[in-house]
């Protein structure tokens, strides 16, 4: 009678057998030159022009080259399809010389005509580029983005010939080389683009992997929705001898537990995120796979100053003296991230933000007593919502606690799904938000530029004539670096007087990193130059090692 | 019989119609759009993007539109993935969905019908209580708590199965299969215990035991059969329900499937995708609930009587 389940049992015993002893993708891509990349979740598209998230961009990074590219330990700019360039006297004209072995994966050379032809596609005013303002430093960019200007040729990119590009600026734009690494300014090829429609037609199957044509040093080999995408070494790329891996496959790894457990098992040379839960048990380890460093980003709570009763100045600042950011950090973050007391990341391209408070219980009741709730007397209803995420809610919880030990006052948390969140931040319909910020260039600018009055991610209601000025129009025009940084030193002082935003903590990056990766260091932009990259499939062990 | 499908296909016809309208008209009251961003956009750029997806028109003639398209068999294009078809996601998802769904269903039946007919054979003695405490624990434990707990066994520290993938590496569909296979197995042992304990105390099997065949051709040649129908009327349904409550698992075990399309096309305001996944899952679920009717009207002589058929 129990023959029948004995025979069962059996069989599932055999396949799980059989399952065993495989070898590991990392093994096996140490061995074939295969980077096996947790690329966080599945990119939307691959069309430079169309896309706007971190995953795309790490896979358009492979496939596609811009005229500069970063050197990825100092993020310094160094030749991409452009092998030299000049900028002129008054900082406002750019001469790219472009590497006449530059190819695309036809073929074809990539010239500077191509260049022209993939910014008027980057700006046209039907392509709808969430990211068409990385150009607007260019002469007349935005205005024909903005549909104001007819005629293409009026904006400030010219073709010399077929290797050299014209670059005119409206205000010297210190980080402009920045720019052209990222990948709303890469070129596409122009008959490529139009074979499969018009200039301006955004939904078409030119990047599906028998149609895209592209000049990165690697090429689309199979992409598979959802489960993975692969690349291969390309070899028409202008520097194929440097380039090391012969593949990367991507993983979309939107589930971050897992990634982990796939790292764990050896099905990942490297993880996009680590699970906060999970820091604590890869630091206890030696030689340690966990790689954390400084990230270009501010984690922040926004706060609506139209709104009572955070309309008043003293309150914003109770409030935010009232956290502890170093215990914060310590204890909820798994001393994961940087306290953060300004809304620029302190040594964004050298820059030091001033720090005009911190921590101060004492100080922090005094200014509320002074707004007229002194021991939290009065104090009216206060909200403080965040987007549906677990982390987010600890970190409210925990700040909530906070301002009850110090100020003595309740403010209530409530999560909101992601979009009806961007909404209502966006409508200002909220008395406190959460909100981070991440960089799309190394300049302190980034940051500063938000909070310019109307400026289309303030949603704080802050408008401070002289701090328009200062970015707007002092800081462009400043002739040196010194000068330009103590004039975003005075702005961030006024903006920090004010306290529109209550700073938490500059991001980290966090990533597991198999020993055997190599040429991969860690900077402020989590920049990789898959060119560099390259795997010694003598290091077996999980240990990371020093590029 | 065929005036009975047909009347209950044209019963499904309306029942579509209102689901997309439904559907339709929800995600437009949603707060947020499908072109919010963290990063504020142009208004110049959202106003380009909203005429690509004909989104600037009055709310009705897009509702028309989409009816219009959707007779063509078109879902339209999706918002999160630009240059793609709400089809072709569909396409991609499906089979993979289907496949998990299977293998689900037969571990489902394997493990579900050899636990309840044990229990059945010695009821309420050890070998009943102990599968049937299982089958309690299988229904309780949520899809989310049991494949991490198997990935951590069976991955992670015996290191014998992938932890997550599907079709990537050998043995990858076992895990995720028998996670998604394991609350229906603990309903089909409680249905086919059921079932069993039933025909067991029939008189044809009393005869069957008296005649000395052994106990082991009595249960499989003999009760089974009978045994089982409440386990066949069931798997319909559970076929029709894996499919759309495979989210959770494709999740965990990061597989390519409709599930996850469906939900992150919820969270991502992807109109288009929305609907095309609402609409082919419900017509999906019309459809195996009248093929499970049928198949119960077959089976069952007196409603086929009823009904006139054979």
């Amino acid at each position: 009678m129990t023959l029948l389940p004995r025979l069962l049992l059996g069989a599932l015993l055999l396949t799980l057998a059989a399952c065993t002893g495989g070898e590991s993708n990392v093994s096996k891509g140490n061995r074939e030159g295969i980077l096996h990349y947790g690329n966080g979740s599945e990119p939307q598209g691959l069309d430079p022009h169309v896309v706007t998230g971190v995953p795309e961009h790490h896979v358009i990074q492979a496939l596609f080259e811009g005229l500069t590219a970063k050197d990825p330990a100092t993020l310094e700019p160094i030749p991409g399809v452009a092998s030299s360039w000049e900028i002129s006297e008054d900082g406002k004209t750019y001469v790219f010389h472009l590497n006449p072995e530059a190819r695309w994966s036809n073929g074809d050379q990539v010239t500077a005509g191509d260049f022209v032809f993939s910014w008027q596609r980057a700006l046209h005013p039907k392509m709808g580029n969430q990211y068409a303002y990385m150009l607007f430093p260019v002469v007349n960019a935005e205005a024909y983005a903005r549909g104001r200007l007819p005629d293409f040729a009026d904006v400030g990119v010219k073709a010399l010939d077929d290797v050299t590009l014209e670059v005119h600026l409206n205000a010297p734009t210190p980080y402009f080389l920045q720019l052209m690494d990222h990948y709303s300014t890469f070129p596409v090829h122009p008959p490529t683009i139009e074979k499969f429609g018009e200039i301006s037609t955004r939904f078409t199957p030119w990047t599906r992997v028998e149609n895209m044509v592209n000049n990165g040093p690697f090429d689309l080999k199979e992409w598979n929705l959802n489960r993975h995408i692969i690349v291969e070494k390309s070899d028409t790329y202008w520097d194929r001898d440097k380039v090391k891996l012969n593949g990367i496959i991507y993983y979309p790894t939107e589930n971050i537990v897992s990634e982990e457990r796939m790292f764990r098992v050896g099905q990942l040379h490297y993880t996009q995120t680590v699970p906060l839960d999970k820091i604590p048990v890869y630091e206890g380890i030696e030689n340690s796979p966990h790689v954390q460093s400084p990230y270009l980003g501010t984690y922040y709570y926004l706060i609506n100053t139209t709104m009572e009763p955070v309309n008043d100045v003293r309150v914003r600042k109770a409030l935010s003296m009232a956290i502890d950011r170093v215990k914060l950090n310590n204890t909820v973050l798994q001393k994961s991230r940087f306290p953060a007391y300004t809304i620029t990341p302190p040594g964004t391209l050298g820059y030091q933000p001033p720090k005009l408070f911190e921590f101060d219980a004492e100080k922090a009741r005094q200014y509320l007593a002074d707004a007229g709730y002194p021991g939290g007397d009065g104090f009216p209803q206060l909200e403080l919502i965040y987007n549906t995420q677990e982390d987010h809610r600890k970190i409210a919880v925990a700040i909530q606690q906070m301002w009850k030990d110090v100020l003595n006052i309740d403010v209530a948390i409530a999560n909101q799904e992601w979009k009806v969140y961007l909404d209502n931040v966006t409508e200002m319909h909220f008395q406190i938000a959460r909100r981070g910020w991440i960089g799309d260039y190394v300049d302190p600018n980034n940051f500063l530029d938000l909070f310019i009055t109307d400026g289309g991610n303030n949603n704080t209601g802050f408008s401070d004539p002289r701090y328009d000025d200062l970015i707007l129009k002092l800081a462009p025009e400043a002739k040196t670096r010194e000068e330009r940084f103590s004039l975003f030193h005075e702005a961030e002082t006024l903006l920090m007087e004010q306290m529109p935003i209550i700073p938490i903590y500059t991001y980290t990056s966090n990533h597991l990193k198999h020993a055997s990766v190599k040429g991969m260091p860690s900077n402020l932009m989590d920049y990789i130059n898959f060119r560099y990259v390259w795997l010694d499939p003598n290091e077996t062990d999980a240990a990371p090692v020093e590029d | 019989m065929w005036r009975f499908i047909s009347l209950r296909l044209l019963q499904a016809v309306p029942v579509i119609l209102a689901v997309i309208t439904v559907t339709f008209f929800l995600v437009r009251v949603a707060p947020g759009g499908p072109f919010d961003s963290e990063k504020a956009v142009l208004p110049e750029v959202k106003a380009a993007l909203e005429a690509q997806y004909r989104l600037d028109r009055p709310l009705f003639e897009q509702y028309f539109a989409y009816l219009g398209d959707l007779a063509q068999g078109d879902f339209g294009p999706s918002f999160k993935y630009p240059g793609r078809s709400v089809n072709e996601l569909i396409a991609a998802g499906l089979p993979v969905t289907a496949e998990l769904g299977l293998y689900s269903l037969l571990v489902a039946v394997i493990i579900g019908g050899i636990a309840g007919v044990f229990a059945a054979i010695k009821p309420n003695t050890a070998q009943d209580y102990i599968p049937m405490t299982a089958a309690m624990i299988g229904i309780c434990m949520p899809s989310f708590l049991l494949g991490p707990l198997l990935v951590l066994v069976f991955g992670i520290y015996l290191d014998w199965l992938p932890v997550s993938g599907w079709g990537d590496i050998p043995g990858d569909k076992l895990l995720p299969s028998i996670t998604l296979g394991s609350a229906y197995a603990a309903y089909i042992a409680r249905l086919s215990r059921a079932g069993m304990l039933e025909v067991l105390s029939q008189d044809y099997i009393r005869t069957a035991r008296a005649k000395g065949l052994p106990e082991w051709q009595v249960v499989v040649k003999h009760g089974l059969r009978g045994g089982m129908i409440p386990v066949v009327a069931y798997l319909g349904p559970a076929f029709a329900g894996l499919l759309a409550g495979s989210f959770v698992v494709e999740t965990i075990f990061q597989i390519p499937g409709l599930g996850r399309f469906y939900v992150q096309a919820a969270f991502n305001r992807d109109y288009t995708m929305i609907l095309g996944t609402t609409v082919f899952l419900s017509t999906l679920i019309v459809l195996f609930n009248l093929a499970s009717d049928v198949l119960a009207a077959w089976m069952n002589p007196r409603l086929r009587a009823q009904f006139g058929g054979k």
